[in-house]
């Protein structure tokens, strides 16, 4: 026995060491190193959780909804907790697309993360926010999820709002759309570290990019205590969101209506038309009232995730990149409609108002004769005659007389420019600074112009001229590119004789784009203020109550006299009737709504010609301007004027329905909404 | 003998409460500790699992009572019997419960939380052969390696040893079968220590150890181990290896123990307790609970009690006159002090995870009267060794 109580007594001192061991270590980790592990056990336990506002509306001038919130059942999947399962989730998913009916392969491809080589469907959005994975669930796979988080962890189904189109496809691109918060956009944003949230999205493109800040509202902040399954225990804190400003535009939503089907039955006319636009501003303020171009799309491709498919096709090159409003942003040679800023110029040259100009068939250039179009020859005319009847060599000869008096090809220290120079003035050439992401400044040529653009392209003409293009297929193409490469490399910084000639006419390298017309046009039969538009009218509040309203900058006034603008204004007022639109509104009543406005077909190398239209109504007191352009449209009279008289039509209700009875006015007596609607609480009228 | 044979003698309540009766004589800091951590056990099980229903939060709770109730019948009945009997049907003990180890493996074993040691027996309760075979495995062995050998009558014999070495392992492949790591080196570790308590000579415990200790890197590099098994070894060297899988229970277990601070955050208020970010805080990681909710000051409570459970133990097995109930007592106090050691020390990031549960604290029914009657055959061995005061 003395041995076995030898040894037991080994054994209770190994008991008492291990006591001790334990109680060391004990009093190591909770009293030494036991803050360290609060902080450690906080960090695993609670959640910021951002709770994304609800998004304002977007409202037309009578409060008419242009995009609003729609409700819908998400299921969102939080990738970082999959990705820490042993099976990476595989599990989970497995089990989800049996509940949502959506394959797995589909369902693996749309929560990785987008990045290079990596193509939709995918998430473009933070990697710590859900990602949804499937919106317009029905309730009953919704509560499966819900009810079943063991077997489910990491999913989550809850009701989001989605942005919904009333109207369709109308204004889409000038609405934009809505796209999922980058990590990096939100970490600039409101300085929230917070590692999930519901889908939050950025407005990407349009008004819900231009006011995205205004339309987002306030993120609520959720601290919450969660369990190892993420599900929420308690609420620590909680700042709730504050709904976005409802954004009430300019936009009258009939009118764009009208806008939007006069350019589809455009564009049905003219099968090869490669775009249009359409923009309706009001002359008084100087406000957007419709806007609209062609190719469109449906916005609705953008909620809820867009496809690959779609994706693709909205930026192809041959859907003609409908995504690119080519009213803002598209960029053409206006042709006859800028006559309107080169007559100005005449006459704030010194040329006189009320005298006499020749109108020969052609005039004659250094040997090059320009003819005007259809041959047509109308002797000695006045201004006014040369307005209506559209006659070029009016314009030809003063623009290459200006071009002399500035010193021809060996211009002087200080050249006067006045046709450029006027086109400038009337806000060509540089962008109108509407409330529109992606807008063109389009170009007006001048002697600086092209000495700045001869010092940047001066290599690579010179080594074109002597190479050639030999990667062109089309000889004489090829042909025709190399000597202009020639000339370039030995006289571009030379503006030629012909280069004053074709910007008379809105020709040659001159390119504006049918918003910046439409407002030129404004500022000429308006009070001669040029303004930069706004679609923005007024930011109100979720309760109605106004916030902000949105003001229409005065860049300066025109330098040109009252006099000179209503000679200008009145001889266009005769184009419809008597004029180069006479054809288009024909059996138009004139006598009830006198129309004003300005053909122009602009020639396109290698295309057909650009169509155009800039009109003005009511002509004696003009209250709006409307412009149209169809590319590849032919003749301004024969495609686009008709396009503008179909839109006069609907908006003083002077045409007949699809229904054979009269239409009521979209804008009786075309008076757009002076006062900004009043809305309810939740957004909408 | 003959005291305690007139004793048996009198009325039931003389028994109870007379002079020199029963409850006068066992030894009450041994019970008291029990009974201590019983009822922190309850707490903490009671605080483990009060969110898993919120129509009935304390079902669990309830259900560990009735286990230690019927824990505390089984510890009157054998504390106050004379234990030697047990010495008597041993085998027949040893042979009931590796027909046990044996059922679990066949269709009417259950597997409960990825242990397949289960035998169902009706109204929710389940029966853990492998926990019984623990103390009957402490009987078996102490039998056989009680009988001196002829030689020197402090030492056993050589040929007992052998087949102790057999019967425990064929236990523990049974055990290793379903498998459990963690039961099968508490049995190892039992046999270990009543072979070297029975006086095997020092060189045999050193050639015994340096065999176990091949034994055990010959398991090692052969890849007898699961990768999981292997996994949980080297997740307590370096727990960065698998922080998701048993990494993750290591880490959130020292998380939870080391939140707890000195104080402890209350009973019931421990935030990572109430979040069950540690897997099995019910059974095998109640420590955590103890740790989180009733800080330092608390768990090195119950390690105290535990402490003086064993020790109080070991005085028992001190105390005793003769060899098996010495090698019993002995056995018992290596078995509860390894569980200890191993079940304490892998929350807090000293042993490897294993499952292993704590002894009188951790949920769990077999676990639970095993444990009581370990300690009824402590207390009886105390009841009948110690000289009465007459």
């Amino acid at each position: 026995m003395t041995r076995l109580r030898g040894r037991l007594i080994v054994l209770q001192v190994m008991v008492i060491a291990m006591i001790v061991v334990l109680v060391v270590r004990l009093w190591q980790v909770q009293v030494v190193q036991g803050s360290r592990f609060v902080t450690v056990a906080t960090e695993t336990r609670t959640r910021e959780v951002r709770v994304p506002a609800l998004r304002g509306a977007i409202l037309d001038s009578s409060g008419r909804p242009l995009v609003r919130n729609r409700t819908t059942l998400v299921v969102s999947v939080d990738r970082g907790r999959l990705e820490r399962m042993p099976d990476g989730g595989d599990a989970v998913l497995r089990r989800l697309s049996g509940v949502l009916k959506v394959p797995l392969p589909k369902l693996k491809m749309e929560i990785r993360a987008c990045g290079p080589g990596v193509s939709r469907p995918c998430w473009p959005g933070s990697p710590y926010t859900p990602i949804p994975v499937a919106t317009n669930v029905n309730p009953r796979a919704a509560l499966q999820i819900l009810e079943r988080q063991e077997d489910f962890p990491g999913v989550t189904a809850d009701i989001q709002a989605m942005r919904d189109y009333p109207n369709g496809r109308d204004a889409a691109q000038l609405l934009g759309y809505l796209q999922p918060v980058t990590q990096s956009e939100l970490e600039k944003r409101e300085g929230l570290k917070a590692n999930y949230s519901g889908v939050d999205l950025t407005g990407r493109d349009g008004l819900e990019r231009t006011y995205d800040a205004a339309l987002r509202g306030t993120a609520g902040l959720r601290a919450v205590q969660v369990d190892r399954m993420g599900k929420v225990i308690t609420v620590d804190q909680q700042s709730d969101p504050v709904p976005g400003d409802v954004l009430v535009t300019s936009i009258d939503a009939k009118v764009q209506r009208i806008v939007e089907k006069s350019l589809d039955q455009a564009m049905q006319e003219i099968p090869n038309s490669d775009g249009a636009a359409g923009v309706v501003l009001d002359v008084k303020t100087g406000r957007v009232i419709a806007m609209a171009s062609r190719p469109n799309y449906d916005p609705r491709v953008w909620t809820g995730g867009i496809t690959e498919k779609d994706y693709r096709r909205l930026l192809s090159d041959k859907s003609g990149k409908p995504l690119v409003s080519r009213a803002i942003a598209g960029e053409y040679a206006p042709g006859s409609t800028f006559k309107i800023s080169s007559a100005s110029a005449m006459i704030a040259d010194g040329e006189p108002l009320h005298g006499t100009y020749q109108c020969p068939g052609a005039y004659t250039v250094e040997g090059r004769s320009y003819p005007n179009a259809g041959g047509m020859s109308l002797g000695a005319i006045s201004l006014h005659e040369a307005l209506v009847k559209s006659c070029d060599t009016v314009f030809y000869k003063s623009g290459y007389e200006e071009w002399l008096r500035d010193g021809g090809k060996t211009p002087k220290s200080k050249v006067k420019e006045p046709m450029p120079n006027m086109a400038k003035a009337y806000g060509f050439g540089r962008r109108t600074g509407i409330d529109l992401p992606g807008e063109s400044p389009g170009r007006i040529p001048t002697r600086a112009w092209k000495r700045d653009l001869y010092n940047s392209t001066r290599a690579e003409m010179c080594r074109r001229a002597k190479i050639g293009y030999p990667e062109m297929k089309n000889e004489s193409r090829a042909a025709f590119a190399k000597r202009l490469a020639n000339e370039n490399c030995l006289e571009g910084m030379i503006f030629h004789a012909y280069e004053a000639v074709n910007l008379s006419i809105g020709q040659g390298d001159v390119l504006v784009t049918p918003l910046q017309l439409a407002r030129a046009y404004a500022a000429l039969v308006g009070d001669g203020n040029v303004r930069s538009p706004r679609l923005g009218w007024a930011l109100m509040r979720p309760d109605g109550t106004l916030h902000k309203e949105i003001p229409v900058p005065v860049e300066y006034h025109l330098p040109v006299s009252d006099e000179t603008r209503t000679y200008i204004r009145k001889a266009l007022s005769e184009v419809p009737s008597d004029g180069t639109a006479a054809g288009a509104f024909r059996g138009f009543p004139l006598n009830v709504v006198k129309i004003g406005g300005k053909t122009g077909t602009a020639e396109v190398y290698g295309k057909e010609d650009t169509s155009w239209f800039a009109s003005f109504a009511p002509a004696d007191n003009p209250r709006l301007v409307t412009v149209v352009m169809v590319a590849q449209g032919g003749f301004g009279a024969s495609t686009a004027a008709p396009a503008v008289r179909r839109i006069w039509e609907g908006i003083f209700g002077l045409g007949k329905g699809d229904n054979g009875k009269p239409v009521q006015p979209a804008l009786p007596d075309g008076k757009p909404v002076t006062r900004l609607p009043a809305i309810s609480r939740d957004g909408t009228q | 003998m003959t005291e305690a044979m007139r004793v048996g003698r009198g009325s039931l309540a003389r028994r109870a409460i007379g002079r020199g009766a029963v409850v006068w004589r066992m030894d009450w800091l041994l019970l008291g500790a029990v009974l201590a951590l019983s009822v922190v056990g309850t707490l903490l099980v009671w605080s483990s699992t009060r969110t898993w229903s919120s129509i009935e939060p304390t079902a669990m709770a309830k259900k560990h009572v009735i286990n230690l109730l019927i824990g505390l019948a089984l510890y009157s009945a054998v504390a106050v019997s004379d234990y030697r009997w047990l010495r008597t049907y041993a085998p027949v003990l040893y042979a009931v419960a590796l027909l046990g180890l044996v059922l679990v493996l066949t269709p009417m074993g259950s597997t409960i939380n990825g242990h397949h040691s289960w035998i169902m027996v009706g109204g929710g309760f389940a029966v853990q052969p492998d926990e019984l075979a623990k103390p009957v495995l402490v009987l078996m062995l102490a039998r056989l390696l009680a009988r001196p050998s002829e030689r020197d009558k402090d030492r056993p014999r050589a040929l007992n040893v052998a087949l102790c070495i057999a019967l425990t392992g064929v236990a523990a492949g049974l055990i290793m079968l379903e498998p459990d790591l963690g039961t099968t080196m508490v049995l190892a570790t039992i046999t270990g220590a009543i072979i070297v308590l029975s006086g095997v000579r020092k060189r045999w415990v050193v050639a015994g150890i340096l065999l176990a200790a091949a034994a055990g890197a010959a398991v090692w590099s052969l890849g007898l181990l699961k990768p999981y098994q292997v996994a949980r070894f080297t997740a307590l060297l370096d727990p960065s290896t698998d922080p998701r899988g048993v990494g993750y229970n290591s880490r959130q277990a020292l998380v939870a123990i080391g939140s707890g601070e000195l104080f402890g955050k209350g009973l019931f208020h421990g935030g990572q307790t109430t979040g069950r970010f540690v897997p099995e805080q019910h059974t095998d990681f109640i420590f955590t609970v103890a740790g989180e909710e009733l800080g330092f000051v608390g768990s090195v409570a119950v390690v105290a009690l535990l402490g003086v459970i064993l020790l109080r133990g070991a005085r028992i097995a001190r105390m005793c006159n003769d060899r098996f109930s010495a090698l019993v007592a002995g056995g018992i106090v290596a078995w509860l002090a390894f569980q200890t050691l191993v079940n304490v020390g892998m929350t807090i990031g000293i042993m490897p995870i294993t499952g292993v549960p704590l002894p009188f604290v951790s949920y769990g029914g077999t676990a639970t009267f095993a444990n009581m009657t370990a300690v009824a055959v402590l207390q009886a061995i105390h009841l009948r060794s110690r000289p009465f005061s007459s």
